[in-house]
């Protein structure tokens, strides 16, 4: 098995691995500690996500690319799933794709299933726990009312599953590689082939048309303070009066 | 602003399309509840509502489905699809979007809703908006989508003008599941798709039910007791577990305790995790992100404990009480359990028909 690619979703904050695609960057890192295989870590966005990638690399990554283009701006999750795919394509090679379940900021959970529906590749979402058995995936995979296990063929994309792992520090040896430099590649859209037609805030099928501060509804907020023995005996009667609890 | 090449004439997609989730053969909550929001949204535009229920040996569950408002069911029944996959799903609803162009296709934000919509999205090549909590129709009858902005702090209207059908996720409990009408009749349609082994690309192994021995979960409960970053430690739960067993009901949680590793992501309630709308919440320790108020603000009664008099959550407390938790929630378990020993009080949810 060689290489995997890591897939990094959009970072909120410059200098923060989003937490989900921490996960499952530690996830690509412990295959490559058990089976010696390659990971490279994808991301799309601005130079400023640099640290990120270098981040990544010091945790035990073997090198980075980053999809950075100005027209790439505005992306929906359209777009994005087809710019990652072609880039995971140009980087070749590839027998796993990981993504975090979800960004913390969109939450969508849509880039990762999209990138395999545009690479027509197996998909296993919110895995938990990956092996690899006679050459194929085995994925514990997290439903609402149970547990799965899933077997598919590489290559194939798995997300992973939010908090199922603690994401390793970065290790002093990490840190020298990525001080060697070079292990960071930037990419445009031109580099990869990817048509902007087909990218940026003007090809997305939606749009944002306007946004509302949220009004919340009003509610009647008695608010007790005081001694708390006071306080429960009179939120425990308006509870019984107003008839939600008692019988 | 012009937004997306336009893939097809809009003018030629028609209907509203509710994507039936199942498992053991039955339906699942999310898509008894989508049913309702989709017959209001048919008759808005003045078209029909249809359910996809892609599945093996589905018929009776196809028309138990119409008793929630659909006009018809496109069934899909093949032995390959009889549990959700991926592949297949995806293919049958491809199949079935390209031949009949629905204006409209909703999906509950599930874990196989995601799983299909983010898969689909990306092969049709249309707009997908995510956890959707209010749909409205605008002036040119394109559908509008509203779901928690990326702060949280506001609601985003999500406009798909020039691509068909426009998708959308609801999470479980943003809508209220219509009144089932046994009577209702409609029409199953028995639909065939292009399916071959290739598309089975990926086996479920083994399935494991959890166990209800784990208590109650939130999203069933009448009563939800949430804790926050207030609670400080995993071991301070147990105190809101006594709580929630006094009252019948039970533990949730904030983003916040959640992140700090307390307590596991399946009790998360907020914008990144369940909505719940139980008859009384009570939020201990929780200031109130408006990603937190995302999931619980349908709550019929709410109840805040905070330290904090400035806690935002207080804002939307029906009752508040300010003062340490740590002393405030003992206090609640002692009073409930002498009020439970006088013999003439079972502190449990007020069941809705005596309401």
């Amino acid at each position: 098995m060689d290489p995997v690619t890591q897939t990094l979703k959009r970072v909120g904050v410059p200098s923060e691995i989003n937490p989900p695609d921490a996960n499952a960057l530690e996830m690509a890192l412990q295959l490559k500690d058990r089976l010696g295989t390659e990971v490279v870590v994808l991301s799309m966005g601005p130079t400023s996500f640099d640290e990120s990638l270098e981040r990544a690399v010091a945790m035990g990554a073997d090198r980075s690319v980053l999809l950075t283009d100005r027209i790439l701006g505005g992306s929906d999750t359209v777009p994005t799933a087809y710019a990652l795919s072609e880039t995971i394509q140009k980087i070749g090679g590839y027998d796993l794709l990981l993504c975090g379940e979800e960004t913390t900021d969109a939450s969508t959970g849509h880039v990762g299933p999209g990138i395999a529906g545009h690479l027509d590749v197996p998909q296993i979402t919110y895995a938990s726990e990956i092996r690899i058995v006679d050459g194929k995936v085995r994925a514990r995979r997290t439903a609402e009312d149970g547990t799965e296990w899933w077997e598919t063929t590489m290559p194939c994309l798995c997300t992973v599953n939010f908090g199922c792992n603690r994401p390793r520090e970065p290790t002093l040896t990490g840190k020298i590689r990525v001080k060697r430099g070079g292990l960071v590649t930037h990419w445009s859209c031109a580099d990869v082939g990817i048509d902007p037609k087909k990218v940026g805030l003007f090809n997305s099928p939606t749009i944002v048309a306007k946004v509302d501060t949220v009004r919340l509804p009003s509610r009647s907020g008695q608010i007790f303070s005081g001694e708390p023995e006071e306080s429960v005996r009179k939120l425990l009667a308006s509870l019984v009066a107003d008839r939600v609890i008692g019988a | 602003m012009t937004d997306g090449h336009p893939v097809e004439d809009k003018s030629h997609f028609h209907g509203v399309w509710v994507f039936l989730e199942h498992r053991k053969l039955g339906l699942r909550d999310v898509s008894a509840q989508l049913i309702g929001e989709g017959r209001r949204l048919a008759d808005l535009r003045g078209t029909t509502l249809t359910g996809v229920l892609p599945g093996h040996g589905v018929d009776d569950l196809a028309r138990h489905a119409i008793g929630y408002g659909l006009d018809r069911v496109i069934v899909v029944d093949d032995p390959i699809l009889e549990t959700y996959a991926s592949r297949p799903y995806s293919q049958v609803m491809a199949q079935l979007i390209r031949r009949h162009k629905p204006e409209i296709v909703l999906y509950g934000a599930s874990k196989n809703g995601r799983d299909l919509g983010g898969r689909l999205h990306a092969i049709l090549e249309t707009g997908l908006a995510a956890d959707c909590v209010k749909f409205d129709v605008d002036a040119e009858g394109n559908l509008d989508m509203i779901r928690p902005s990326f702060g949280g702090k506001s609601l985003a209207h999500i406009l798909c003008k020039k691509h068909r059908p426009q998708m959308a996720s609801v999470r479980r409990n943003v809508f209220v599941a219509p009144p089932h009408d046994p009577t209702r009749t409609g029409e199953v349609v028995r639909e065939t798709v292009t399916l071959t082994p290739a598309d089975v690309d990926a086996a479920l192994l083994e399935f494991e039910e959890f166990t209800k021995e784990g208590g109650l979960q939130p999203e069933q409960a009448d009563i939800v007791v949430s804790g926050g970053y207030g609670l400080g430690d995993s071991k301070n739960f147990a105190m809101l577990q006594e709580l929630a067993d006094l009252l019948g009901g039970a533990v949730a949680a904030s983003r916040k305790a959640v992140d700090s590793g307390w307590v596991p992501k399946m009790i998360q309630v907020g914008q990144t995790g369940m909505t719940v709308r139980p008859k009384l919440y009570i939020a201990v320790g929780i200031s109130g992100a408006v990603q937190h108020l995302a999931g619980m603000q349908e709550s019929d009664k709410i109840v805040v404990i905070n330290l904090d008099p400035k806690a935002p959550l207080f804002e939307i407390a029906d009752y508040g009480i300010v003062g340490d938790l740590f002393e405030v929630v003992p206090e609640m378990i002692r009073q409930l359990r002498a009020l439970r020993a006088t013999g003439a009080f079972v502190p449990q949810a007020v069941p809705a028909a005596a309401r």
